[in-house]
């Protein structure tokens, strides 16, 4: 009513604009604040559409699920029953059929031994960590099979099976000596730093197949005559001091970035070099360094995916050994993609699980 | 340990462990022996082992005769060629790949990261997702897969071609070649002469202004100059230049620079992958960048673009410049995973086929971890005197 008239400062509060908010207001503010933002808007909105229907097309609608060799494709589309007809080669490469129960244990076990490493409220986490700190030794009985277990060499090894062997080894072995290599370049003594720097910028500097080069083809030479080392071994050696440098490099950010005054004060209450880095400086620093470190265990773990160029079974491996077999000659985008989707799901969570680590780490003093 | 400590007594045998000074020296005398045996015995097994199989160690195998042929040549070439010029053929192909690789990531790489931070959140979003999903799956993946698709392409006969100038296919990217006419080296001649120019320029805008106080539009000006001046030596020589477009013949193309699908696929996935990282690099880089700062230069009364030249970039780019040196080291490293694919880099040709034929696996691993040694290197003192150069710039 348009001539209800009102005292001075009663008139009721009127609602904003439709414009600024609701959906109406989201879209005008985020999508169409400007002409060229409601040009980028729709490119935006085209290129999805055409993307997503040409995979949803390929991968999906055109697609062949089940079939014995790549002939029984024939709607034009990807052909997912290579995936099928190998799926248990991907994963557990050519592991014996019948002990792929001791893998699935110690795959389940994984789980069990990292909940308290990575989740500090985990119930009964004292004595759970106790099983933790056994768990190489368990997997390591379960997946080769020692103790009256049958006993499966490491060239039967493949699929993501490997990758995670190959990864979680690589992941545990490399935070100590990446720690070591980070105290040795900032180490007082001259030997140990001049040591730890070339052992840094040595492995830094050349690519990693280069280093499985000299694990495949090398490393024999290096040991005494007659002696026989597990390919597979070589190549966890390799893997750990390649990741061990580039972690070295993280921690020593982590160590630059703690004020002096914190080792002084640890030498002041008269606590050693060592208590005072493990029980001062290395919980500060590591803290620090998390998103680093989790970075380079996902560049680990990516990486474990060169060993195929080596000619190890990892899921690549496998995948191009079916590639290479007449009846699947031809295919490829299908394998690569499946592999790619295997380790995305890996890598993300490692992604997430640190961003969480660092939310909870995240004590509001440091800067 | 006081000096009063230190200099009481005579000295006791027990010092060497309870002596800081002196366990230090006696702990690095240990390590220095260890390495010593540890190295005598590996050479040790090496000499022995190298005679028990008959090898003979040397570099003499890099004068014999490849006999292989390599698909992707930048100098001659032949199968009757040594194995040294194959390293160079090789090596000559790591950098193509990574030069190229570098231009392009840096290119995508801060588009990407601007557009991530775009208040468009459709965009935002969109590269969002395009960063998560390519830094989370390996790059062997990524070329393998880049490489599968290109062969799947159609074949030469039914390229798909852009504006019948740029054509792609299963024998991968073939685009147009220049042919540069007599007087084209006028071109670069003048574009030396307009950076001269350019700097001469910006030295004497600057004085002028610390005199006067008077600015000039130094930026638009010297764009103008360095664009300019080779464009008119162009004209100038009467357009010395002309393409040849590749032509469809009946089977296959005709002329033109076909792009190998191999050099495409490496390319693509480098570039692709390394510029998901750079585009994180460049986000935080500019979010590094208080708002205060913007807030500061206005209240200075100086213009948003002036804020965003003089204030913003060269703080971002602070932050931005060492890891960004870090990728291009990756990516110069991570092209060596072009051996997947049959790429002939100095990986597959050095330390893949002269390895396998000579069998002199020592030298060739050697030699090739020495040529990335020294790219890794001269890349770091490069970037190390830009580094530096932005900092004095900005201090």
């Amino acid at each position: 009513m348009a001539n209800t008239s009102y005292e001075v400062g009663k008139h009721p509060d009127l609602p904003p604009p439709v414009a600024t908010v609701g959906v109406v207001g989201w879209v005008r503010t985020n999508l169409f604040s400007s002409w060229i933002n409601a040009l980028l808007t729709v490119g935006a909105i085209a290129l999805i559409v055409y993307v997503t229907t040409g995979i949803y097309g390929w991968a999906y609608l055109r697609a062949d699920f089940a079939g014995e060799s790549r002939f029984d494709c024939t709607s034009g589309g990807a052909c997912w029953a290579l995936i099928g007809a190998r799926f248990s080669q991907f994963i557990y490469g050519f592991y014996p059929v019948e002990l792929r129960w001791r893998v699935n244990l110690a795959f389940v076990l994984l789980f069990v031994a990292l909940w308290p490493l990575l989740f500090t409220n985990a119930p009964f986490r004292r004595y759970t960590l106790w099983f933790s700190a056994a768990y190489p030794i368990i997997a390591y009985i379960l997946i080769m099979g020692r103790f009256g277990l049958e006993p499966v060499e490491t060239a039967k090894f493949g699929g993501m099976m490997l990758t995670m062997i190959i990864g979680v080894t690589g992941i545990a072995a490399s935070l100590p000596l990446g720690i070591l290599l980070a105290l040795g370049r900032r180490s007082d003594m001259l030997l140990i730093r001049i040591l730890s720097v070339g052992f840094i910028e040595f492995i830094r500097g050349v690519p990693l197949i280069t280093l499985l080069f000299v694990a495949s083809t090398l490393l024999n030479f290096f040991l005494p005559p007659g002696t026989f080392f597990d390919l597979l071994l070589r190549v966890l050696i390799m893997v750990t001091l390649f990741s061990a440098a580039y972690l070295a490099e993280v921690i020593r950010g982590g160590l630059q970035a703690i004020p002096r005054g914190q080792e002084e004060a640890a030498s002041a209450l008269g606590l050693s070099y060592w208590k005072s880095m493990y029980l001062i400086i290395l919980p500060q620093a590591l803290k620090i360094s998390i998103p680093g470190i989790v970075n380079s265990f996902i560049a680990l773990f990516k990486d474990t995916t060169l060993v195929s160029i080596i000619g190890l079974l990892d899921p690549i491996g496998i995948g191009r050994a079916a590639l290479a077999d007449s009846k699947w000659q031809g295919l490829g985008p299908e394998v690569y993609v499946f592999v790619a989707i295997l380790f995305w799901i890996c890598t993300f969570a490692m992604s997430r699980y640190s961003i969480y680590l660092e939310r909870k780490l995240e004590t509001g003093h440091a800067s | 340990m006081s000096v009063a400590e230190l200099s009481t007594g005579g000295f006791d045998i027990r010092r060497l462990w309870t002596d800081r000074r002196y366990r230090s020296l006696l702990f690095q005398l240990a390590t220095l022996v260890v390495l010593g045996v540890f190295i005598v015995l590996i050479v040790n097994n090496v000499i022995q082992n190298l005679a028990a199989i008959g090898v003979n160690y040397g570099f003499g195998f890099l004068s014999q005769p490849a006999g292989y042929d390599i698909n992707q040549q930048l100098i001659p070439y032949d199968s009757t060629s040594t194995h040294g010029r194959a390293a160079v053929v090789g090596l000559l192909n790591t950098l193509l790949v990574a030069i190229c690789g570098i231009v392009l990531a840096t290119i995508l790489g801060f588009i990407f990261g601007v557009a991530r931070l775009s208040p468009n959140w459709l965009i935002a979003r969109i590269i969002t997702v395009y960063i998560e999903v390519t830094r989370n799956v390996p790059l062997l993946l990524q070329i393998l897969l880049w490489h599968a698709v290109i062969i799947q392409l159609p074949t030469a006969r039914d390229a798909i071609s852009f504006s019948d100038t740029i054509f792609l296919s299963n024998r991968g990217l073939t685009v147009p070649a220049p042919i540069f006419g007599d007087g084209f080296s006028l071109v670069p001649i003048a574009f030396m002469a307009a950076i001269a120019a350019a700097i001469v320029f910006a030295k004497w805008a600057k004085r002028e202004q610390e005199k006067t106080g008077k600015i000039y539009p130094v930026f638009t000006i010297n764009t103008a100059i360095i664009l300019g001046l080779p464009v008119l030596a162009f004209l100038a020589a009467g357009s010395p230049l002309s393409w040849e477009v590749p032509e469809m013949g009946r089977f296959n193309l005709r002329g033109g620079i076909p792009l190998r699908p191999e050099f495409v696929a490496m390319w693509a996935a480098l570039s692709f992958y390394t510029a998901a990282f750079i585009a994180e690099i460049v986000r935080a880089g500019i979010q590094s960048v208080h708002r205060g700062q913007t807030e500061a230069a206005y209240s200075l009364g100086l213009r948003p673009n002036r804020t965003m030249r003089l204030i913003i970039i060269p703080q971002a780019l602070r932050v931005i410049v060492p890891p960004l040196t870090s990728q291009y080291l990756n990516l110069t490293k991570n092209s060596s995973l072009a051996i997947a694919i049959g790429y002939m880099d100095i990986t597959a040709t050095l330390g893949g086929i002269t390895l396998n034929q000579t069998g002199q696996a020592m030298e060739a691993v050697m030699l090739m971890m020495s040529v990335y040694l020294s790219i890794s290197l001269l890349t770091s003192i490069f970037m190390n005197w830009y580094n530096r150069r932005i900092r004095l710039v900005e201090r």
